[in-house]
């Protein structure tokens, strides 16, 4: 039996259409996994099911009746419950009023009947075989007790529908198999269950159906027992094994001999990354593939101190260095650079002309003392400038003023001028047109060829093969495994993430 | 899973409480009659303007907001009925109208905060210069109200005798600990009381919590104006006269008092019987001063000064604690 069904959602953002629409069904007494890369669609989905977003266009139809939620308490009201990946309770409240507030029990003087409170949040959360002291406040019990709350919660209110948006992200293993009890428990007492994660393992281990979006359309929906892995990796990335994948065009002859700049060795943290370990040479570009949160940019974090790693060592040149207190100021000391993902939150700074940006790092690294004289700096911005081609009237423009591409060479620039021995590039290509693709592209290889390391992280699988000479596939936070030389293609790649 | 014995959310309460033994010890160690019941009637009587402010400044800090206008509301509100019944209206009625427009002002700012989006600060600190020029525009001067047979009622009439050398507990005091306890209620065993604490701890949990973020914002601001009114007939009451400089910087006393009470800054958590230990330990150091009679009167604030910082610091540290004790 259906017990919601969407027919041609669509949704429209400022110009930018997020759906295009979309039919989806679940049924009662299934989990129902719902897969997609970053920007498939999936949580403007959910958003819409959930009353958050209006749709442009479609229809949503519960329990045979089409419905158009104002809000999540309208969804709620009518029987959708939502656990987010963020536990979203209030820590500080007891467990029970995290459970019943917004519709306590109330005593004739229409005060709260703590009472009945604890003793209706004690049978929610006894449906899910657990059993605590509810008059705790919710910040005394670990994410995964909270996050099991917040599932008794949605039961409090007869939900028929429970989401659960990526909920085992921040689980560790026991936690999640708890989870999964309880998930499969209210499965078989008749609940329908959307779950979304980004774990591969997960969705073969707990769903019954998939459905697959993909820029913001579905690809389909399948029994999860009759779809394998890799059909389901090739069709998240939306290609076919047997397509003719772009071939890494002639490999340089690698530096397999030359000197190796960096060597990590079981570098990790609890709960962001299992230990991984992998070499950079000289004049070698390494690239780190795998699907959305498989740990690509966690590695890329950890190894510039952004986040600080609890196991690992690093070398580099075979110097080890410390791993107390690494930050991202002794990463550049070292003569590491790190361009991080999103460029518009953690790199440029849009109000300063393309010289101060530039600038930046290379004064962080000297110290607030020491200057650079006005000619130094004039120098330098004009040499980048040239030599990456950015394309700006003079250095003094403000950068918000460039183009994506070219804000994105700016901030290349910026690390080029520390001189670093090993740059790292996280999603360099984002939100950036072909063209500038290109360039960039050209332009890591360029460095590569004038001997500098480079890791290169993106989530477009094509980059990654036509320009490394060596790829670490990562999955659900793990290394799996390597590829080099011949052997960097897309169906290799594909089918190591799906193993 | 393991538990402590106090839950940690109890220590701040437990410290204001500690803080305001210790400073009745001292005082009882050191001063004959420090001890008397006589002390602290006045101690509650001097404090019951301050009392009825700090549980409006209590209920807006608890929803992660702030109302700078307190101070100004009272004065505002004190020249309002002081002209009122200079110009012959019935004391009744100006006092009705004052809490009137006590609310509506503070709903106003509410709803510019909560609808608009306002930084509170930004707001009420508008609110506190509109309603301080307010009380200017009633009149220049302090007006006393001499002889009104309404404020003469409420002093020789409405008072309960404590004890049996003739003391009493006044209109004022009496009003003081009915709000108290009606806060206290309202605060812990309500849905609309529990909606505060839940905006306060998280605005965006609490909206997809389906709680009504935005009544429950212009709720609060209106209770505040609506306590800032209150406080002004009360200190109206005390001094039986309205004056437009009077009570310049009170909403810092009622924050300082709120914080001492052991509600965190930020949102979310506290209780609303630490704002009266707070107001109490605020009293308290004045009258220690008092009776010490050798030190200068504005140690008071330094010593006022100097608990904040502690129990902010103690506040910040019980934070790390406890959310140590979740990863």
């Amino acid at each position: 039996m259906e017990i919601l069904t969407t027919t041609g959602i669509e949704k429209q953002f400022r110009g930018v259409k997020a759906l295009k629409g979309v039919d989806f069904a679940v049924e009662a007494g299934e989990v129902h996994a719902l897969m997609g890369e970053n920007g498939a669609g999936k949580s403007t989905l959910i958003k819409i099911i959930t009353g958050v977003y209006e749709p442009t266009a479609g229809k949503v139809v519960l329990n045979g009746e089409e419905c158009r939620f104002r809000s999540p308490l309208d969804a709620e009201r009518a029987g959708i419950s939502t656990v987010y990946q963020e536990v979203n309770l209030l820590p500080d409240l007891s467990v029970a009023e995290n459970v019943c507030i917004g519709r306590e029990p109330r005593n004739r003087l229409g005060l709260i009947d703590k009472k009945a409170m604890r003793e209706r949040a004690r049978k929610a959360l006894a449906r899910l075989d657990i059993d605590i002291d509810v008059s705790e406040s919710l910040s005394s019990y670990s994410i995964a007790v909270q996050q099991l709350v917040a599932i008794a919660r949605a039961l409090d209110v007869d939900c028929k529908l429970l989401i659960l948006d990526e909920p085992t992200s921040s689980l560790d293993e026991n936690e999640v198999n708890e989870l999964f009890t309880v998930m499969k428990k209210l499965r078989d007492e008749g609940m329908a269950i959307i779950f979304i994660t980004h774990f591969l393992d997960q969705v073969y281990a707990v769903s019954d159906r998939i459905t697959i979006l993909r820029d913001g359309q579905k690809v389909g929906t399948y029994k999860t027992a009759e779809l394998s892995r890799v059909e389901m990796v090739a069709k998240m990335l939306g290609k076919s094994l047997a397509e003719n994948a772009p071939q890494a065009a002639a490999k340089r002859e690698t530096a397999e001999g030359g000197e190796i700049v960096l060597d990590v060795t079981d570098l990790g943290r609890r709960g962001m990354v299992h230990p991984v370990s992998f070499q950079v040479r000289k004049g070698e570009q390494v690239g780190f593939a795998g699907l959305l949160g498989a740990g690509r940019s966690e590695v890329a974090q950890l190894l510039f101190g952004v986040e600080s790693r609890d196991s690992g060592q690093l070398k580099m040149h075979d110097k080890p260095l410390s791993s107390l207190f690494w930050s991202p100021r002794k990463a550049v000391k070292a003569k590491l650079a790190l361009i991080a993902e999103d460029r518009k939150v953690t790199g440029i700074i849009p109000d300063l002309t393309v010289r101060e940006n530039i600038m930046l790092a290379l004064q962080a690294s000297k110290g607030i003392w020491k200057t650079l004289s006005p000619k130094e700096q004039q120098d330098l911005t004009d040499k980048y400038i040239q030599l990456l081609g950015i394309k700006t009237p003079d250095g003094e423009q403000q950068v918000k003023n460039l183009s994506g591409g070219n804000q994105q060479k700016v901030l290349i620039a910026r690390w080029l001028a520390t001189q670093p021995d090993l740059m790292i590039l996280d999603e360099p290509t984002r939100g950036i047109d072909v063209g500038a693709k290109a360039e960039i592209e050209a332009l890591t290889k360029e460095l590569c060829e004038k001997g500098m390391a480079v890791i290169f992280i993106s989530s477009e699988l094509e980059e990654v093969v036509r320009d490394c000479d060596r790829v670490v596939v990562l999955r659900d936070r793990r290394k799996i495994g390597e590829l080099s030389g011949e052997n960097v293609s897309l169906p290799n790649i594909m089918k190591m993430i799906a193993e | 899973m393991k538990k402590p014995h106090i839950p940690v959310r109890f220590v701040p309460i437990g410290a204001t409480i500690l803080v305001f033994l210790l400073a009745y010890a001292i005082g009882i160690a050191n001063f004959r009659n420090f001890g008397s019941l006589r002390v602290f009637l006045n101690l509650l009587h001097d404090n019951a303007y301050l009392g009825v402010a700090s549980i409006g400044a209590m209920v807006v800090i608890l929803s992660g907001g702030i109302d700078l206008s307190v101070g100004s509301v009272i004065a505002f509100t004190g020249m309002l009925i002081a002209k009122m019944i200079d110009c012959g209206v019935n004391a009744c009625w100006a006092i009705l109208l004052a809490i009137v427009l006590g609310s509506l002002f503070g709903m106003l700012q509410g709803v510019l905060i909560s609808t608009f989006e306002l930084p509170p600060f930004l707001v009420t600190l508008g609110g506190m210069f509109f309603a301080r020029g307010c009380s200017y525009v009633v009149n220049e001067q302090a007006m006393g109200i001499l002889n009104n047979p309404v404020f003469n009622f409420i002093e020789n009439k409405l008072e309960i005798p404590v004890g049996s050398r003739g003391l009493t507990l006044e209109f004022i005091d009496i009003l003081y600990l009915v709000l108290l306890i009606i806060a206290i209620v309202f605060t812990q065993r309500t849905h609309a009381g529990r909606c505060i604490y839940a905006v306060g701890e998280n605005e965006q949990a609490a909206t997809l919590m389906g709680i009504p973020v935005r009544r429950t914002k212009i709720m609060v601001y209106t209770i505040a104006g609506f306590c800032s009114a209150v406080a002004g007939i009360v200190f109206t009451i005390y001094l039986k006269s309205g004056n437009p400089l009077s009570c310049v910087g009170l909403e810092m006393d009622a924050i300082a008092a709120t914080v001492i009470g052991g509600t965190l800054l930020t949102g979310g958590v506290g209780y609303m019987i630490g704002s009266f230990f707070g107001v109490l330990v605020l009293g308290l150091i004045q009258v220690l001063i008092m009776f010490q009679g050798n030190i200068n009167s504005w140690w008071t604030r330094i010593i006022v000064g100097a608990l904040v910082l502690v129990f902010i610091f103690m506040q910040n540290l019980i934070t790390k604690i406890s959310k140590k004790s979740k990863g």
